[in-house]
């Protein structure tokens, strides 16, 4: 019996079910149709149409947020391809496993300016771990097996794959040979850290007086949460989270004190400032969170563990780095701490507890409710009282994702899914469609504002298609409100280009698609139609709510001071 | 302050952009850069001269280390080592004194004359950076230059010390 012959498009199809592949969200054209025809013919994935490349790099990016796996996005050559290019930022600030294949014009066309060509490989250059040209038959299977590869292990990241129309079509076809088992020279990256390493800063650690833990969107992507929980336990100490780490630690954990950087608690940033030991894991010091650096917590010893060493004294130095995987790094801190038969210093912690209760009863995230205007706050906190804390939230950009960040305490990690490094306006939707793939069961929301949900409001259709029933809030504020809130602060309250002039009708637009619409204008209607809204299981919810206009996200941290000077309310400085 | 880097990557399509696309999307300096095939032609190695401070520079190292294709990177001025790039110069040798003058200053500077043409000499001059940039000022002094054109520097570590696979 000779060896049965694949074409390139069916070793595409074979590869991803090889690598377990549940869904592929994309879009046809004629460079990839052979994979397309390819993907009609088999059962082991579904196929999930956009309506935008862009929204399809965010579903795959909200799927791979929520479950961990490797979101896989299909696109053809040209304008598909650089549709995608945002979605691969998005995707390669916030470190997500994703794998997009990209058609491309056959071999003997390359760089003739053929119809639809573009050279996606140079333009996502900057932005992806990895990419690859595939240049033979042969090569197909092993390089989407080097690319969910490196798409998963050490830091994430998205990896584009090229492929040549002329190697997917049936006039060549060759053998079928994959190594899901990867090995490369070029390539190992770190898993433990170094001993000598740990040994400093445990050794840190049990010296310190105020010690405070800064945790990242690295516990959330090594699922390490309940080791950062044991660790944060064992030492009794303060743990804030960056807006990529909410959930790492939970919520409503008596250790938590609260979100840190531009709009985080004040016991955080304070806790930040005033600490003889910050122990950052899996976090960038990011220009969002440190204010300005060169007033950065100038008495703190840093203890900093990342998986990438380039994350490493970047921005802040690192008095002891530590490089390795995260959850296996806590691991041999706790063994360490075990070891050298570590004992709080209870004195030292309470002061410095008493301290930052101090901080936290300024109680600086809160918000007034008069009878006027709904707040937006006022909206996370009855969404959470709804949905119990269980919901999947998923956010655009804005101050309706502070708010959410805010109000929202996440009980568990990947539970909230945003765009933090890139701020993608248009990613809450689709990156909730993807979520609610992997989860049908559980509540998915998409919190949203008047304009971010118009970046990428085309997916109300893909709802349609394939019945994603997620529930969509809109905060309402007939405005571009972040845009706003800063020109009223820093701008003389000039609102160059921040109104939103012609609204659609929401309620309209979202039954025009066969979906629910439900409008909330009133503070007394709020909390029942709310409700409504999530009792709907089966149907997609869009809840449009018109909220204050003119509220700003508190509190804040002012521009090029130190990490914890704020203004608390408007006005108010800390 | 000025540094030369030894890079071994893998010499795959593209591995190259990406390390020209590293230093100009992270504003890093390159003074010069030189790149060939190794004996094991699965190997590229890439020589980089840059200039940057101690931060700036184990950045530089890290993030060129980040990538896929980079098997190994190290700074040679760190440690003792040898640099050499080349020079090729055309000036003009229009009578027997330039040409006599010409000829004396090569032969000082250990280079070679390669090519003559009727007003014309080419010149071959290897060295370190400051040899190249001697010869060519002691020259611009002699006579007018033509063309000249650098390969850029090349440097190993002295002894034992090898960068392989």
């Amino acid at each position: 019996m000779s060896t049965p012959l694949f074409t390139g498009a069916e070793m595409v199809v074979k590869a991803l079910s090889a690598l377990d592949v549940k869904y592929i969200f994309g879009y046809p054209g004629g460079s990839v149709l052979d994979i397309y025809d390819a993907i009609f013919q088999q059962n082991d994935f579904e196929h999930i149409l956009v309506r935008h490349e862009q929204a399809a790099t965010h579903m795959a990016d909200g799927y791979a947020r929520a479950t961990g796996d490797v979101g896989v996005v299909l696109a053809t050559s040209g304008p598909g391809a650089t549709n995608c290019i945002t979605g691969i930022a998005t995707a390669y600030m916030d470190s997500i496993p994703m794998v997009v294949l990209a058609g491309q014009v056959p071999t003997s066309l390359i760089g003739d300016d053929a119809f639809q060509e573009t050279d996606i490989v140079g333009c996502s250059r900057p932005i992806v771990k990895h990419s690859f040209n595939c240049r033979s038959l042969a090569d197909i299977p092993n390089v989407i097996a080097k690319a969910f590869y490196i798409a998963k292990s050490g830091r994430p990241g998205p990896v584009v794959v090229e492929l040549p129309k002329d190697l997917l079509i049936p006039d060549n076809k060759g053998e079928f040979h994959i190594e899901t088992n990867v090995q490369m020279r070029s390539y190992n990256p770190t898993k433990k850290g170094h001993p000598k390493q740990i040994r400093k800063a445990v050794q840190a650690i049990a010296n310190a007086k105020k010690i405070v833990v800064y945790s990242g969107g690295g516990i959330v992507l090594a699922d390490a949460s309940e080791l950062l929980t044991q660790l944060v336990e064992k030492l009794n100490a303060p743990c804030t989270n960056t807006l990529m780490g909410l959930g790492g630690l939970s919520g409503t954990h008596k250790n938590f004190i609260g979100m840190l950087g531009m709009h985080g608690s004040l016991e955080a940033n304070k806790a930040m400032a005033n600490a003889d030991v910050i122990l950052a894991l899996g976090a960038r010091f990011d220009d969002r969170v440190t204010n300005n650096v060169k007033k950065f917590c100038p008495n703190a010893t840093i203890v900093h563990v990342d998986i990438d060493p380039t994350s490493i004294s970047k921005t802040i130095n690192a008095h002891i780095p530590v490089v390795g995987l995260i959850d296996i790094v806590i691991q041999q801190i706790l063994d360490e701490l075990d070891a050298t038969n570590f004992t709080i210093d209870q004195t030292s912690l309470d002061t410095w507890w008493q301290q930052i209760e101090q901080w936290r009863s300024v109680k600086s995230v809160s918000y007034q409710q008069d009878d006027g205007k709904i707040k937006p706050q006022r909206v996370i906190e009855a969404m959470y009282k709804i949905t119990k804390g269980e919901a999947y939230v998923c956010s655009d950009v804005g101050q309706h994702q502070m708010f959410a960040a805010q109000y929202y305490p996440f009980a568990k990690p990947r539970q909230w899914i945003n765009s933090g490094g890139l701020g993608t306006m248009g990613f809450g939707l689709p990156a909730a469609m993807g979520v609610k793939l992997a989860f049908p069961d559980s509540h998915v929301i998409c919190i949203t504002g008047d304009g971010s949900i118009q970046m990428n409001i085309q997916e109300l259709s893909t709802c349609s298609q394939y019945n994603l029933p997620v529930v969509i809030v809109t905060l309402n504020n007939r405005s571009l409100g972040m845009v706003r809130q800063w020109q009223d602060m820093i701008y003389g309250g000039r609102h160059s280009s921040s109104y939103m002039e012609s609204i659609p009708d929401f309620v309209k637009l979202a039954e025009a698609y066969g979906h629910v619409g439900i409008q909330i204008d009133t503070l007394d209607e709020l909390d029942s139609k709310l409700a409504q809204a999530f009792e709907i299981k089966n149907k997609l919810v869009f809840v449009d709510i018109c909220v204050d206009e003119k509220e700003h996200v508190y509190p804040m941290q002012i521009k090029h001071g130190s990490v914890d000077e704020m203004w608390i309310k408007k006005g108010v400085k800390a | 302050m000025r540094r030369i880097l030894a890079i071994l990557l893998e010499n795959e399509p593209g591995s190259l952009s990406r390390i020209v696309g590293l230093f100009s999307q992270r504003a890093f300096n390159i003074e010069s850069l030189t790149v060939a095939p190794t004996e094991d032609e699965s190997l590229s190695r890439i020589t980089i001269a840059t200039k940057g401070d101690d931060q700036v520079l184990e950045q530089i190292v890290k993030q060129v280390n980040k990538l896929i294709d980079v098997i190994k990177i190290t700074d040679l001025t760190e440690r003792n080592h040898v640099e050499r790039e080349i020079l090729l110069i055309k000036v003009l040798a229009m009578n027997d004194k330039s040409r006599t003058e010409v000829k004396r200053i090569t032969d000082i500077f250990r280079g070679s004359i390669i090519d003559i043409g009727k007003q014309v000499y080419t010149i071959q001059l290897a060295g370190d950076a400051d040899k190249v940039n001697a010869f060519v000022q002691t020259l611009a002094h002699e006579t007018e230059i033509i063309e000249s054109v650098r390969s850029g520097c090349v440097g190993i570590a002295r002894g034992e010390k090898a960068l392989r696979v």
